[in-house]
């Protein structure tokens, strides 16, 4: 063993060189791995684009559709809830939806492309449950829909109201209208 | 004594020579090689899969949209040309779906004796190789159900799905004689007895396209492994020299 | 304990856990003897195999059901539907593979250079039973896929116990938790290649690699280098395993991956031998492939099984191919370790034991015959005879003398 005669930058060098060069090969390695986690061909699949058939939806009435396994509310709103929705407008927390989800066609006071239709994420924004639908309005309820977990409660447009623990709107996925009777969720269809 | 170390090394040296005076005579026999570049071969043999064979077998472990995303096939023309399953709600199977069929097990045992087997792996579990004979050594069998016997499997249960392809023809024989001077009759051609809608080479080469295309379903990420092997092997003899410069480094304290 | 006092947060944790402690004793103070050649690389990569199976495993695990009806469609799930799926598997069925070849040249290596003569008794026991554990893991793991090998290779691996007088048919029932194998099997199997086998494994290592450490390696000329060290108690042909075989084994390592990379990448099945065509068929209780075969890395046992044409006696001759290891330390009666300097007679018996061993591995591989069942006759004599050989000549061998340091 001796130390004489070491060039100690070239060791430094090629010491630092093996350590980049390989945890670099680690990072790539690594790729693989965390990418099985990605929802695989079956789930997306499963998760394909559903129709939605809504001649038979009454005003007032809600259906739920499954869209890559969770729940996704299709409205017709009746006069009333079309009416409350400029209403209630003072007592929202993002009236315009500019903090919420939803894709650029739902981006209005309605949320949807068809003002009586609502297409929505049945998922409240705060940690998850699933809010239920209470369409009357009484004194002290101005219509909508209400998370029974943490008393979160948003109107006719899946609008937040001020003062509960969601943060913001319920999402609107991406929809279109295949005929005036069917609306396949989960596209956004061509514009 | 030495007689029994010759047999021993008999053994030992000639390892295919118990199998093949064990096994039948297969005929045809004749060597293939699948190239897996070729897209336009799997896209025929695709077709005449899901015309000829999807019908009693399935190739339920794949999905239609990965067929067409690494053969280059359209959705849309894919589910126009290409599927002619239903699934369980009587649709037309959707482009995402495994490619099942609607062949029950009960009635493939009913009509066959045997339910027809998924064919998904079977290019991995026969090989490229019997694939291709088999379905080239179908000849006329008066005897046997369907009025087929086949070369390579003897007395299969699957009639011959192609005949209108391929037309039919019938085995000229040859006796052998053993070294135990047993007699037996092995097939040593064909000859063709009613015209099919293609010639032989045209037959051949249908067939080429089919086992193609079953090598490609058996493995479907057979390429995408390959070139990433290749990139992996690349990066690793760089990182080779590397290691083998530090090592040196190193052990120039060593004396 | 190091001489310096250690500052900052070392500091801190070396006040309540012996960090640096443990980096000098088996890292940068554990001196390694500096003559170690090809053969010394198997060890640290047998680590890395473990490394790579329990992580490919992990991650396998996430996707596979462990269920008769879904088995083998959730693997072929994984190959095809999983991102990158098939190339986690490609590594987990290879790395098996891979885990035997490094074993059994690391084995090949302690044979060869008395690594399992006093003081390494204990570390070579401890080695054959994870090489014991191993085979487990790699047999029940071989079910896992559900298809035609995996479903006949465990029904002839089970029906060995059948053997046992008395109580083996009970037994077998008992393992197989059905009558035939089936659902309760695959289960059972599935939570011990896991979780049971894995940990007992882990667990194995740690005390192969402690005894390790605590006595020393040995090396190609089996010298003892402690027996000659410097004015600071440093062996005089060691040197520090880090940073010089650390470097060394990266070396060693990125050479191994980049034919493991080949395998995995080019050539999965590998002819067959480690992806047995007959498992791309779902596995059939009513139909045995023609030729069953275990894989490659038992076929050296399953012909000791085959040569013998007695149930019991067949069971036991391959059990007892594996039990005589283990007795290895006391059966080798010599005082020299190395091969180097051991008699023309060891010499022999040795490579009349690795020819067997191959032989014997090449002839499970293969169907059955009268000729190959007497080739495999002889050649168990021959695996067998190298034990009782090396009793024989050890006791008064003719042996080169030993120098007292490394040759280098």
């Amino acid at each position: 063993m001796s130390s004489e005669g070491v060039d100690s930058n070239r060791r430094r060098f090629l010491t630092a060189a093996t350590v980049v060069v390989g945890a670099a090969g680690t990072v790539a390695v690594a790729v693989p791995f965390l990418s099985s986690w990605a929802p695989s061909a079956r789930a997306r699949t499963a998760g394909a684009p559903v129709e939605a058939d809504i001649s038979k939806l009454q005003p007032g009435q809600l259906i739920i559709v499954k869209w890559r396994g969770k729940p996704v509310w299709v409205v017709r709103r009746d006069e009333k809830a079309l009416a409350s929705l400029t209403t209630v407008a003072d007592n929202l927390r993002d009236v315009n939806s500019d903090e919420s989800i939803q894709p650029e066609y739902a981006k209005n006071e309605h949320r949807s492309r068809k003002p009586e239709i609502l297409v929505m994420e049945g998922i409240c924004t705060h940690l998850g449950c699933s809010p239920s639908y209470r369409p009357e309005i009484t004194a002290d309820w101005q219509g909508g829909f209400f998370c029974p977990c943490h008393g979160s409660s948003f109107d006719f447009a899946g609008r937040v109201y001020q003062g509960v623990p969601a943060p913001t709107n319920l999402t609107v996925p991406p929809h279109y209208y295949v005929s005036d009777d069917v609306i396949l969720i989960g596209e956004d269809g061509v514009a | 004594m030495v007689k029994q170390w010759l047999i021993i090394l008999a053994a030992l040296v000639f390892p295919g020579a118990a199998l093949a005076a064990g096994g039948y005579p297969v005929y045809p026999d004749d060597e293939i090689k699948v190239d897996w570049d070729d897209k336009a071969a799997m896209q025929r043999g695709a077709r005449t899969y899901m015309n000829y064979c999807m019908g009693c077998h399935s190739l339920h472990y794949s999905r239609y949209n990965r067929v067409g995303a690494d053969l280059g096939i359209s959705d849309d023309m894919m589910r126009d040309n290409l599927i002619f399953t239903t699934d369980i709600n009587g649709e037309r199977t959707k482009v995402g779906a495994l490619m099942t069929n609607n062949m029950s097990a009960a009635y493939g045992e009913e009509a066959f004796g045997v339910v027809p087997p998924d064919l998904s792996l079977v290019a991995r579990s026969r090989g490229t190789h019997w694939l291709y004979n088999f379905l080239r050594g179908f000849y006329v069998d008066e005897e046997r159900p369907f009025g087929v016997n086949n070369g390579v499997f003897s007395n299969v249960g699957m009639p011959h799905v192609l005949v209108e392809l391929q037309g039919l023809q019938k085995a000229n024989y040859e006796t052998v004689t053993d070294s135990a001077g047993n007699e037996s009759q092995k097939i040593v051609g064909f000859e063709q007895v009613k015209a099919g809608s293609m010639t032989a080479d045209e037959y051949d080469r249908a067939i080429y396209d089919l086992v193609a295309f079953l090598d490609y379903v058996a493995e479907p990420y057979k390429q995408t492994r390959k070139n990433v092997g290749t990139g992996v092997i690349i990066f690793l003899l760089c990182f080779l020299v590397l290691a083998y410069a530090l090592k040196r480094e190193y052990w120039k304290d060593v004396h | 304990m190091s001489d310096k006092q250690t500052t900052g947060f070392v500091g801190w944790m070396d006040e309540r856990f012996p960090l640096t402690k443990l980096w000098e004793d088996h890292m940068a103070k554990y001196y390694a003897p500096k003559n170690f050649n090809f053969w010394y690389y198997f060890g640290a990569l047998s680590l890395v195999v473990l490394v790579i199976q329990i992580v490919t495993g992990i991650f396998l695990t996430m996707h596979y059901k462990p269920d008769g009806d879904l088995a083998f469609a959730s693997v072929e799930h994984i190959m095809r539907d999983v991102d990158w799926g098939w190339l986690l598997r490609y590594m987990h069925s290879t790395g098996a593979s891979f885990f035997f070849v490094v074993v059994y040249l690391h084995m090949f290596r302690a044979l060869m250079y008395g690594s399992y003569q006093k003081p390494r008794e204990l570390i070579w026991i401890f080695g054959m039973f994870i090489f014991v554990a191993l085979m487990a893991e790699a047999f029940m793991g071989y079910l896992l896929p559900w298809g035609q090998m995996s479903y006949w290779g465990a029904q002839v691996i089970i029906s060995l116990f059948g053997a046992i007088p008395i109580v083996g048919e009970d037994l077998t029932v008992w393992i197989r938790g059905d009558f035939v194998i089936g659902d309760a099997t695959l289960n059972r199997f599935f939570a011990l290649h896991v979780v049971a086998v894995p940990i007992v494994l882990l667990l194995l290592v740690v005390l192969h690699i402690i005894a390790l450490h605590e006595v020393g390696s040995n090396n190609p000329d089996g010298v003892e280098i402690k027996k000659n060290k410097d004015e600071n108690g440093v062996p005089l042909d060691g040197i520090p395993f880090h940073p010089y075989y650390t470097v060394k084994d990266i070396f060693g390592l990125t050479v191994f991956l980049i034919i493991f990379s080949a395998v995995v990448f080019f050539m999965p099945e590998m002819g067959g031998y480690f992806l047995e065509h007959a498992n791309f068929v779902p596995a059939d209780p009513f139909k045995t492939p023609e030729h069953i075969a275990p894989v490659w890395y038992f076929t050296p046992f399953y012909a000791i099984l085959r040569a013998i044409p007695d149930k019991l006696m067949g069971v036991l001759a391959m059990f007892g191919a594996i039990a005589v290891l283990f007795f290895l330390p006391w059966i080798d009666r010599g005082k020299v370790r190395s091969v180097r300097y051991r008699s023309t007679s060891h010499k022999l018996l040795l490579a009349m034991f690795i020819v067997s061993f191959l032989v014997l591995g090449y002839l499970g591989a293969l169907p059955s015959t009268p000729a190959r069942t007497l080739a495999a006759q002889v050649f168990t004599a021959g695996y067998f005879g190298f034990f009782i050989g090396l009793w024989w000549i050890s006791k008064n061998e003719n042996t080169k003398p030993v120098p007292e340091r490394v040759t280098w």
